[in-house]
């Protein structure tokens, strides 16, 4: 059923939307949550199952220590409080996915309870069991259309950790804002590869409206299965217009599961009403209590490494770093690049901040991000090389660039590629300002111009020196001599 | 006391399809059986937290090593219906 779509606004009465998310996470173990089966990653259908993850009659499930330890650490990411004792609950649904007739979730005692991540209120933490994958036999495949399904069983029994916040989301933007946070988060604890596109990250957004500034809740709808930022953000925003629209024409949001399809803007219904949650839940009888032992809070303290926000905090205001805020955010958020400026220690916050644009501007876009800066041709040792040069003047930004050119090809040692490429900057005083007083005889007409105060006129003596000097010549450089030699 | 309408309810989160014969005596059965569970409430259970487990064994967890898995052919051998290498269902939006 089609019941809307996402554009257009009528903008009578402020609405205020209040968004809660459910994230899943694909946990990176070996094995499956509940049997040795090895998790897949594209290996051909029904490669990976066995009587558990089958639901073959009297096989019993035995939950998996590393999920249950990568649950622990991403509670304490999230500074949720961890269930001394938290037990398995079956959720009853049909359907082909699910071989058992139940996935095997917590419910009321969950692992973890509680906690935030930023400006976002965490509700709680718990794990579950992904189901199989379907594949829905169409047109072109050997069965008629839409009457037959195939069920690959390899990916039912993945271990998720579903992740539920507090509604405390009030924008598609902050949503997008924060699942960022929450994916660089996980991704540093390594507990999942948090690949959105395959699927390892998934969320579900709990979306209401309510006229601004009041505390009641609207009715809410589900937007189910979003599997990138951009669609979520899209989506939520879709959705938002959506409920505003029907409660300014009067009428009332109904609740339930929608479909965002990101190619139209179209929001779906996703399952009809009379399918409406009844799982029936209740504790799993074929698994013990999962009992959180010192030893095992200790195991999962000293695997904790520094989160992205922490370390985005230190690179600001630490005493040898002070970096901005965005280029602190931008190198913890993207672990290499963080690790590579930690490689050596700065020298001084103006050296730190130099070798960070550096890191940023032109050495990450030129690695690209297949592979880590720590395994690019470049050594950390060759930046601080060339922020030094930098800073002592002995090169432009515009050598550095062709040295780094170089260097992610070839790598090897940057004082000899500057000497070799000739990169020297061409300045070192009388050098440059020979050049800059041949530029000025040259372009005689723009020098007066300079001289009557349109100090935009330089640009013809900025070229002449650029081209004398094939660009070695520092901008600012130039300026100062010329406005210097014109005593300006 | 369970009803006509929570039978079928729960026949069809089962998908089971009662025969109109079945429905009653199921009322019946199903009432019967919460009727013994609720002589539990005769006792005074002030403080007396749920018994999830009735064994009260925790912390066996299994180390994350594989084993060997099914073959395929195995797995699917007690399928009633395969096709490409998967189990054929019926389509679940058909």
């Amino acid at each position: 059923m089609d019941v809307g779509r996402g554009s257009g606004r009528d903008d009578v009465v402020e609405y205020e939307p209040v968004i809660g998310l459910e994230i899943h996470v694909q946990l990176s173990t070996r094995t499956k949550m509940f049997c040795g089966c090895e998790l897949s990653f594209g290996e051909p259908p029904n490669t990976r199952t066995c009587p558990v993850c089958l639901g073959l009659p009297g096989a019993l499930p035995v939950a998996n220590a590393k999920a249950i330890h990568f649950g622990l650490m991403i509670g304490m990411a999230l500074e949720s409080e961890l269930a001394p004792r938290s037990i398995f609950h079956r959720k009853n649904y049909f359907y082909p996915d699910l071989p058992k007739g139940y996935q095997i979730s917590q419910y009321d005692e969950p692992l973890c309870r509680g906690g935030r991540l930023a400006d976002v209120r965490v509700h709680r933490v718990h794990l579950e069991e992904d189901a199989a994958k379907l594949v829905h036999v169409g047109e072109s495949g050997r069965i008629h259309a839409s009457d037959a399904s195939i069920v690959d069983f390899n990916r039912g029994g993945t271990p998720l950790a579903e992740i539920v916040t507090e509604p405390d989301v009030r924008s598609a933007e902050q949503a997008g804002e924060w699942l960022r946070l929450l994916r660089v988060t996980l991704g540093r604890l390594g507990v999942s590869d948090v690949n959105m596109e395959e699927g390892s990250l998934r969320c579900d957004a709990n979306i209401s409206v309510r006229p601004a500034g009041s505390d009641e809740m609207g009715t809410k709808t589900e937007l189910k299965n979003m599997n990138s930022f951009r669609f979520i953000e899209r989506g939520i925003k879709a959705e938002v217009i959506r409920q505003e629209k029907l409660l300014a024409r009067g009428e009332k949001v109904v609740q339930e599961t929608l479909h965002f399809d990101p190619s139209s803007g179209r929001i779906t219904t996703l399952r009809s009403k009379e399918e409406a949650h009844d799982y029936r839940y209740f504790p799993e009888p074929d698994l013990v209590p999962i009992a959180v032992s010192e030893e095992m809070l200790d195991t999962a303290r000293a695997s904790m490494p520094e989160l992205p926000l922490a370390r985005a905090e230190r690179f600001e205001h630490d005493p040898s770093y002070m970096l901005d805020t965005e280029v602190a955010k931008t190198l913890a958020f993207r672990t290499d690049l963080g690790d590579f400026l930690e490689l050596r220690r700065p020298e001084s916050p103006d050296e730190a901040r130099v070798r960070a644009n550096l890191i940023i501007n032109e050495l990450a876009p030129r690695v690209g991000t297949d592979v880590p800066l720590a395994d690019s041709m470049v050594t950390p040792d060759a930046v601080v090389t060339i922020s030094g040069a930098l800073m002592r003047k002995e090169i432009s930004i515009g050598g550095a660039r062709q040295a780094f050119d170089i260097l992610v090809e070839e790598g090897g040692d940057a004082d000899a590629i500057i000497e070799r490429e000739g990169l020297m900057s061409a300045e070192g005083g009388d050098e440059l300002a020979a050049v800059v007083e041949a530029a000025i005889a040259a372009n005689e007409d723009a020098a007066q111009k300079i001289k009557a105060g349109n100090p935009k006129a330089i640009g013809p003596i900025v070229g002449y020196v650029m081209r004398e000097t094939q660009g070695r010549a520092d901008g600012g450089e130039v300026t100062r001599l010329v406005h210097e030699q014109l005593g300006v | 006391m369970i009803d006509r309408d929570e039978v079928l309810h729960v026949a069809r989160l089962a998908r089971l399809r009662l025969s109109e014969q079945e429905i009653e005596p199921m009322a019946a059965e199903l009432s019967s059986v919460l009727d013994n569970i609720a002589k539990i409430e005769e006792l005074n259970l002030d403080g007396v937290p749920p018994t999830s487990h009735v064994v009260e064994v925790t912390g066996r967890l299994r180390a994350d090593e594989p084993h060997e898995p099914l073959p395929r052919e195995v797995a699917l051998a007690q399928a009633p219906a395969v096709s490409d290498d998967g189990f054929l269902v019926p389509s679940p939006q058909a």
